[in-house]
This record gives structure tokens, sequence and C-alpha cells, in this order.
């Protein structure tokens, strides 16, 4: 078994352990013998690109499909019958039923579970007010994308699962949607993410594991993997700032137009600059994010 | 089985239905229109030639049964053919044997008949009977509703359960508590709603204008309706057990529903048809269905007089409800 050890606070206290999980289609290995365990109360990403392995791995967390091998345990026990009272689960993509209000969705789903959150509470977390009596079929994106979240949370799951949640969203309803999910974060819920956008998972995991077809090729917290693979940061100047001598004798490479400068030392390349009174006008300076190390890892984009 | 659950999931379909607008209408003025064509198409004079009932024919010597332009058909008895009298199916009946026949005393061309016997036999008893005309409209009346509560229970819960798989409802579903067994038997309930409601209004509506023939009993009538369409949902729950593809289950679904709108009885009777297309059509729901409510509409048939129809529908109920449920997949698996 290769249980791969997420850092943790409480680091005894998992409440999702998955062990050694296989997942075969038709001479297709979508989930390859992987493992990990999530904290109580910690947000835990699933990253990697589009064919990953990572909805396959999510549903089989969530009971929806079986794994060809392997365990999933929640606070050390299978997966029982009941697990759809316990968990709130908002799918990469998923209709509703034509016709129906905001509102009676909320109610057809309020009745298929035993305990549920007052309604109240719900439309205030999620920001449902405004628009409570419209069609589904009419609600926007990050309308839809609330609504989803909603029913994710209608029975005060302790976990809950979201596949992709943000995915076809306009910026702004992104930045929306991470505060709902701050929101949730707070109340001391576990969340389980999968997204290939590197920003979202740095805003929202405390954990993440990254998959590329169907195996873990690292896990950790984003910092402690960033901290790991990457000690320098990149310096951006437009090139007709730097004089061209300057780049040549300290090899900066030219990239989209701007002199690329990559360094662990980041005030010995601005007193340079300065001393060479080259303008700082236009100067970015940025970290390696997820996407780089994901590239760095696997040799290709998260995003292909 | 949670019945808050089950309850819910009706409602959202309920009104799913009635909201859809388009739906609605094609399902409320198809028949109508449907009913409207062909009693125009049918309200002339009919056939030119007199139809005459003879008790034991064969056995008759009088040259009148060899009148040109009059058919004679043959009965064994003249129960049945009185009843075919009353309803102006035969234009009179004549028992050589008793030295009896009958007049329709609302029919122009019985009137007619007894003067041309009467011209060669004057030595026979006279006896009357009185009857609404059956008209094409009233015959195919029970056809065309069920014909229209076919399309509406295959297509209507097939359709729209093969469309919630292919969209994610139904795995979206899967991963609350509900069971397979509420959300079938919800969908089955919602549909038997929907469907009587629809054909409850249609036939009410229409009676108004076509002051519809009804021999039997309303509450017959309605309770073999409600088989029928319990079949033909079963029906539809089978045939949609399975598939994610709406290119498929359309293809599905008709050849389902062509061969019942062909050789279930909905715009002829397979009275002459050979013996094979008869036994086919007996596997069909809408056979049972149009045959029971014929009888009871035309005939005056009770439960009991078509129990052969009730056990059928009911038997096909059981098989496809049964079989749909142990095939029935939420289909999130790839």
């Amino acid at each position: 078994m290769k249980l791969v050890q997420v850092p943790s606070d409480e680091s005894t206290q998992y409440v999702i352990e998955v062990k050694d999980l296989v997942k075969s289609y038709k001479g297709v290995q979508a989930v390859d013998d992987i493992s990990f365990a999530i904290s109580k109360g910690h947000c835990f990403g699933l990253l990697g690109p589009n064919g990953a392995g990572k909805t396959t791995t999510i549903e089989i967390m969530e009971g929806i499909i079986k794994a060809t091998s392997g365990q999933v345990l929640y606070s050390g026990k299978s997966i029982g019958k009941d697990i759809s009272q316990q968990i709130g689960i908002q799918f990469q993509s998923t209709a509703l039923q034509d016709f129906l209000t905001v509102k009676e969705t909320l109610n057809l789903f309020s009745s298929f579970y035993d305990n549920t959150l007052p309604h109240e509470e719900l439309i205030e977390l999620c920001d449902l007010k405004d628009f409570l009596d419209r069609d589904n079929r009419l609600l926007s994106g990050g309308q839809r994308q609330r609504l989803l979240l909603a029913l994710a949370l209608i029975n005060d799951p302790e976990i809950i699962f979201l596949d992709e949640p943000t995915t076809g969203l306009d910026p702004q309803a992104r930045r929306n949607f991470w505060q709902l999910i701050k929101n949730i974060k707070a109340q001391n819920k576990t969340v389980i993410l999968t997204t290939h956008y590197m920003d979202e998972a740095e805003q929202l995991c405390d954990n993440v594991v990254i998959m590329d077809r169907g195996k873990i090729i690292e896990s950790g917290t984003p910092n402690q993997l960033l901290a790991k693979h990457f000690k320098n940061v990149y310096i951006y100047l437009p090139k007709e700032q730097v004089p061209q001598e300057l780049i040549d004798k300290n090899q900066w490479c030219i990239e989209n137009g701007r002199v690329e400068i990559t360094t662990q030392k980041v005030e010995e390349i601005i007193s340079l600059l300065i001393a060479e009174q080259v303008s700082l006008d236009g100067l970015q300076v940025k970290s390696p994010n997820l996407d780089d190390l994901f590239l760095k890892l696997t040799g290709h984009s998260l995003r292909e | 089985m949670n019945l808050k659950r089950f309850f819910a999931v009706i409602k959202a379909r309920n009104i799913e239905f009635f909201r859809d607008k388009s739906s609605l209408g094609w399902n409320l003025f198809f028949p109508i229109l449907m009913l409207a064509g062909l009693s125009f198409v049918f309200s002339g004079d009919g056939k030119s030639v007199y139809k005459v009932g003879v008790i034991n024919l064969e056995t008759v010597q009088s040259t009148f049964v060899e009148t040109r332009y009059v058919d004679f058909i043959n009965y064994q008895e003249n129960s049945l053919a009185t009843l075919k009298l009353e309803q102006h199916a035969l234009d009179f009946i004549i028992d050589f044997t008793e030295k009896k026949y009958w007049v329709n005393e609302g029919s122009p061309n019985s009137y007619l008949v007894e003067k041309m016997f009467l011209g060669q036999h004057n030595n026979f008893t006279r006896l009357e009977t009185h009857g609404t005309k059956i008209r094409y409209v009233d015959w195919v009346l029970p056809g065309i509703l069920g014909m229209n509560m076919m399309f509406s229970c295959l297509f209507g819960v097939g359709y729209v359960i093969v469309r919630y798989r292919k969209n994610s409802v139904l795995k979206r579903l899967k991963a609350t508590p509900l069971s397979a067994l509420e959300f079938v038997s919800a969908q089955l309930v919602s549909r038997i709603f929907i469907v009587m409601f629809m054909s409850s209004v249609v036939y009410i509506g229409c009676n108004f204008f076509f002051d519809f023939y009804m021999l039997g009993s309303y509450v017959d009538l309605f309770i073999i309706a409600i088989l029928g369409a319990v079949s033909l949902i079963s029906l539809g729950l089978l045939v949609a057990s399975r598939s994610k593809s709406e290119e498929l289950i359309g293809g599905l679904l008709n050849l389902t529903s062509w061969p019942m709108m062909l050789l279930s009885g909905v715009w002829f009777s397979l009275e002459g048809a050979p013996n094979a297309v008869k036994v086919f059509a007996d596997l069909l729901p809408l056979t049972h269905l149009v045959a029971g409510a014929r009888k009871v509409i035309t005939e005056g048939a009770t439960l009991i007089d078509i129990s052969y129809h009730v056990t059928a529908l009911l038997i096909m109920s059981t098989v496809c409800l049964a079989l749909g449920s142990y095939l029935f997949s939420w289909n999130t698996e790839r």
C-alpha cells in the first residue's frame, strides 16, 4: 500500500482515506493504484488536466461508481448505504429539471433527506435571494453553480465534493464562488475539490494531490510543493527598456517581447537595474505557480 | 419506500409537464384534431348497400337472400345481431326458422329493407328495436384516445428518462437518498395522472360536440384506461431502462409504437386479418386497451366481460415493470 501522507494539523484524524484505488475501463486504466488521506476541516484539491482521473476518483469516493479494486474509508469505515445522507455533491456537469424554479428545486431536493438546512440559511449562504422564482433554464452560469452548491449543502453535510465547480464561469463569478467556498470552510466542513485552475487551488486548498494519467505524481500543501520544486522567481521588464549588452552579459531571455530574468535574489537584480539606470516602469515579479510545477513534473500544461 | 421523496418527485414531474406549453398543447389538441378530422371525413351517408343479419344463413332457402346490393351476414343467435341492429351496424334481421324479423324504428334503412322483405314474405312476426347509431367517430374514439395515451406514455416516460440520464439529472438524483424504486414509481404515477387527466379533458370536451355513444359504465372505462396506461408506461420504462442515446430511444420508441398504431385496432377492426397478425396484435398492450374500451363503449361490456383484456394488461404491466426495474440503470458508469 502506498498511502501518501498528506500533512495535517490533526495528523491522525482522517475523515476520508483512499487506499490502493484502481479503476479500469475497457483498455483504459483511469485510476492507477492511488492512495491519500484527507483531514477534517481541510479543503483538499485533486489537480490535474482533463482525463487525469480526477472525476473518476471523486465519483468512486462519492459512491457513484464502483472501484475495480481498493478502498475508500469514511472515518475508518467502508462506504455504507446511507453515505448520500452524509455528504454533499456538486457534479462537474449536471442539468436540473426544466420548468422548475430555484425555490421548487430546493424543495424537491430537501424532500430527499432526513435532515436539511433551513432554506433561509441556504439562500443566504449561496446568495440565491435575487432569483428564487426563476426557472432553472433561465439561470446564468454563476447563478446555476450557486444553486448546485446549495443543493450540495442542503443536507448540511460534513463533507462536500465539488467537481470543477467554477469551470465556464467568468472571472468575477469565479471569485464570488471562491468566497462561498471559503465561507463553507469557515464552518469547519471538509471540502474535496477537483480543478484544473491552479489559482483556484492556491486560493482554496490546504492540501493538494496532483494527478496525471491516473497516477498521483505529487502531493502536499501548495506552498510546500512550490518551495520543494522552485527556488527562483521571475522578473519581467519591457524589452525596449533594457540595453541589449546588459541582456547579453547576464544571459537573460526574451520572452513575448519582455526580458525574463530568473533569479533567487530579487533585491540584487533590482539594485543592478537601478545602477544601470534601467527604468522600472512595467516591472513584474512572478513566483512559480502550480501550473509551472505541473509543467515541470510532466512536461505538459495542466490545461492540455 | 419513502413517501415524502416519492410524492416530491411526482409533484416535480407534473409541474415540469404542465409548464411545458408546447408538449401540453400537443397532447391536448392532437386527439381533438384527429377526432374532428375523422368525423368530417366519415360524415357522409356511408356505404350504399344494406346490411341484413340472417340467423343460420346457410340453411335458408328463400330467394330474398340473393337480392343484389344487400349484404347478408350470418349469425348463430339473435342477441349479438339485435345489438348490431340497435347500433345501426345492421339494417335488418331475419330468422327464417322462427319466422321473425327485427327492424330498428329509428333507422330509415331498416324501413326500406322491411318494405323489400315484405314484398316476398308477409307471414313473419315483426319485432322492433331502438338504438342510437354508432358512428365511425364513436367506434374510433377509444382507438384515438388509446393512441394518444400510448404516445404520451411511451415518449413522455421513455424519452424523458433517457434525456434525464443523458444530461446527468439521473446521476444527480442518484447522489441523493432517492432509490430507483421511488424514482421509477414516481414516474409511473405522475404519468398515469397526466395521461388520465388529459384523456378525461379530451373525452369530456369532445363529448359536448360529438355526443359520444356510451353503452357501458364510465367507471369500467376509467379502470380499463388506467390499466392500459400502466401497461404502456411500464413498456416505456422497460424500453428506456438502459439507453443513454436520444437517437436510439427515438428509434426504439417508434419501433414499439408503430406496430401498435397499425395492428391494435385503432383505425380498423382486425376481424378479417390473418391469424398470425391477430396473435401478434394480442401481444401489444394497446390492442387490449382499445378492444376493452371499445367493448365497454359500444357493447356495454363489464370488467368481467372483458376479463381477458384486463388480465392481459395486468400480466404485461407486471412483466414490463419487473424487467424495467431490474434492468434500470442510473447509468453513471462510463
